[in-house]
């Protein structure tokens, strides 16, 4: 067994450990409490004398750990698809404005459908999917331009700065939207802003599982090609990579993964940025065999984390977004601050 | 029969009326087991050349035949098998372990997972061991010597077990040492494993010194091709650069700067490399030497310089001081 692959095993096995104790947490702490061997019984499918608890534990807290596991994985390997196909560390999906442009796509679905549906999303399945499809076309948009960008643009800074400004441009076309738009309607758009593994329902969950699984699937069958991608398109080219097919297909798969997510869950920064990060920084490599899965995991716990620590006031919900930054951060400074000597920049 | 040709090829860059033309009627033939050096000046197109070679781009006009078949017939998973490629872009993958960097040479070969078989590691052990840099495997990219990262990426091509290898300008950043080396590698990969091997150089004289043939890249653009001594003897070497204030110098296989003289003498002296040093030192204060001139100059040493009159000047400077004053 190479060094390599030992300390795999060992991230591997300390990131399973996190994201049980992680779930196992916010199923047991929220704003009511209710008491470890009750919720273990709940679950295991013994009722509670208490009706509200049952719900609680089976209907709310159950699909939100579920949601940010999916959502976390999905948003952080959007991240690191991101990160290696425009060669750029910096990279994201919230940074390149793929999350802003899914937001929008929300906020039109939202108008169109006269801010008169419950929630973010109605309780038809018709609404519902057109607020999918409305995230999907939004961040497909954002991605047809930074593509064309790219071509244009050599310098990764500059393509940065162009997707921060897409980004801005999404957000002011959100605030005209709503301002025509009807108070219920800001009011669902606003909580929706703020980031939420709470919205997916149990009924909704099939779907929103099914398509990120999906995703995320097809995103480990693209290890091969991404490692090749990181020695940049000409020496991947030779190596038989069809580097424009496979660029195509990481953005799709990267704007299917952000759209839907931020379809459910809200625009969640950070995430997709850091976490790809946190999983190069804990196992030192850039080989994307090992990097995918730990990024999977490692998205899955930091989204967990955010969970638990949303649920920690006694005053109410805490939004994912202001939870993000304060993990996210701190740890891309140390990534500027520190990126002479960390190999995978160099 | 050469494994890559190229018929009445033209290379340039751009589209439509925008199009710019390098080099035209390129008929040119890499063999195997030769290394070939690639020389020109600065943007007369050996990059470009190299690319439609490597068929990242199209050429203009023509074509290029790999192994018998045109390369527009050829897929790219098999031309991944017949041309690989050291290109000069530095990679981002700086925390690949230099055996995980060679390991994808063998991407050519391997399935849709890209998992590595026992043959694949066994390729990777021997391609470590050709370069040299088997006691390096387990580190990463990050940490390596410019000369060292060379050399994994010269790994990296020959774990892709193509018989055509290219290179562009793989000695840029080097120091002299690390030049050698790399050159005289390539030169025993080319003859030890059969290889066609070019690669682009702005090292004249190392290039004159390890490469079989040249194509030389002149200044009006035609491409001078042959063995390195026919190229040389053939005069094409003086007509790379348009400037007539760098000359070739045959002796010295490689170029020189033409320098203003204001008086010109010649020179005795029994040691050769004393009188080369002393040469260069007269030519840059403005002596000229030449052989059919009275003046003549007798050097004992570096400090002893023995002028026309008899004097001894104890140095160049003071050579150059009195001549000015006779």
């Amino acid at each position: 067994m190479t060094k390599g692959s030992h300390r795999f095993a060992v991230v591997t096995v300390f990131l399973v450990v996190a994201v049980v104790v992680l779930m196992a947490a916010c199923l047991i702490f929220g704003s009511v409490d209710i008491d470890t061997a009750t919720v273990f019984n709940i679950l295991m499918g013994n009722d509670s004398d208490n009706e509200a608890w049952n719900i609680i534990v089976r209907q709310s807290r159950l699909p939100m750990i579920i949601t940010a596991i999916l959502a976390g994985a999905a948003l952080s390997v959007s991240g690191l698809l991101l990160q290696t196909t425009f060669n750029n560390p910096l990279a994201g999906p919230s940074i390149l404005g793929v999350s802003t442009g899914a937001g929008l796509g929300v906020a039109i679905v939202m108008l169109a459908l006269g801010g008169t549906i419950g929630g973010v999303f109605g309780e038809s399945l018709g609404s519902y999917m057109a607020t999918l499809l409305g995230a999907l076309v939004g961040a497909g948009v954002v991605l047809v331009i930074l593509i064309t960008f790219a071509s244009i643009v050599k310098s990764s800074t500059m393509l940065l700065i162009i997707g921060i400004l897409v980004s801005y441009l999404a957000s002011s076309v959100i605030s005209l939207l709503n301002s025509v738009a009807s108070e219920q309607g800001l009011h669902s758009y606003v909580a929706w802003g703020f980031g939420n593994f709470a919205g997916v329902s149990l009924e909704q969950l099939p779907v929103f599982g099914t398509i990120i699984v999906l995703a995320l699937v097809a995103s480990l069958l693209m290890i091969k090609p991404l490692n090749a991608m990181l020695l940049g398109t000409r020496y991947a080219q030779n190596l038989g990579v069809n580097t424009h097919r496979t660029r195509n297909i990481l953005l799709l798969i990267t704007g299917v993964l952000t759209a839907v997510v931020t379809a459910f869950c809200g625009p969640i920064g950070f995430v997709g940025l850091v976490v790809p990060h946190i999983a190069r920084l804990s196992l030192n490599t850039s080989e994307h065999g090992r990097l995918l899965p730990v990024t999977m995991l490692t998205g899955a716990a930091v989204a967990l984390l955010c969970s638990l620590l949303s649920v920690s006031s006694r005053h109410g919900i805490i939004p994912i977004n202001a939870i993000t930054p304060i993990i996210g951060v701190p740890i891309i400074l140390y990534i500027i601050i520190n990126r002479r000597r960390i190999n995978y920049f160099n | 029969m050469a494994i890559l040709e190229t018929h009445n090829m033209a290379v340039g860059f751009g589209q439509g009326s925008k199009r710019t033309v390098l080099l035209r009627n390129l008929n040119l033939r890499l063999e195997q087991g030769h290394m070939v050096a690639l020389l020109g000046r600065n943007g007369a197109g050996k990059s470009t050349l190299l690319k439609a070679l490597t068929c990242d781009t199209m050429p203009v006009e023509g074509s290029v035949v790999i192994d018998g078949k045109p390369s527009t017939q050829i897929n790219k998973r098999a031309l991944s098998r017949l041309v690989a490629l050291v290109a000069t872009e530095r990679i981002m993958g700086g925390a690949f372990t230099i055996r995980e960097l060679v390991a994808l040479g063998r991407q050519p070969h391997t399935g849709f997972l890209g998992r590595l078989s026992h043959h694949d590691n066994e390729v990777v052990d021997s391609c470590l061991e050709a370069v040299g840099i088997t006691d390096k495997a387990e580190q990463h990219v990050a940490n390596l010597s410019d000369g060292e990262r060379q050399k994994a990426m010269v790994a990296k091509a020959l774990a892709q077990e193509t018989p055509i290898i290219l290179l562009d300008e793989p000695t840029a950043f080097l120091d002299v040492a690390s030049r050698i080396e790399t050159m005289k590698l390539l030169h025993k990969l080319a003859r030890e494993q059969n290889k066609a091997v070019l690669l682009s150089s702005h090292d004249i004289s190392q290039s004159l010194l390890l490469a079989d043939e040249l194509w030389v890249i002149t200044n009006n653009r035609d491409v001078i091709t042959g063995t390195t001594e026919q190229v040389v003897m053939s005069g094409a070497m003086d007509k790379v650069f348009s400037n007539s204030t760098i000359m070739f110098n045959g002796n010295l296989c490689d170029y020189e700067a033409q320098l203003p003289a204001t008086n010109a003498v010649k020179v005795k002296c029994s040691d050769p490399i004393l009188k080369r040093c002393m040469v260069n030192a007269f030519l840059r204060n403005g002596i000229a030497i030449d052989e059919n001139v009275d003046t003549a100059i007798e050097i004992k040493d570096v400090n002893h310089i023995i002028l026309p009159n008899g004097e001894i000047a104890a140095s160049v400077r003071d050579v150059a001081n009195s001549l000015a004053i006779i």
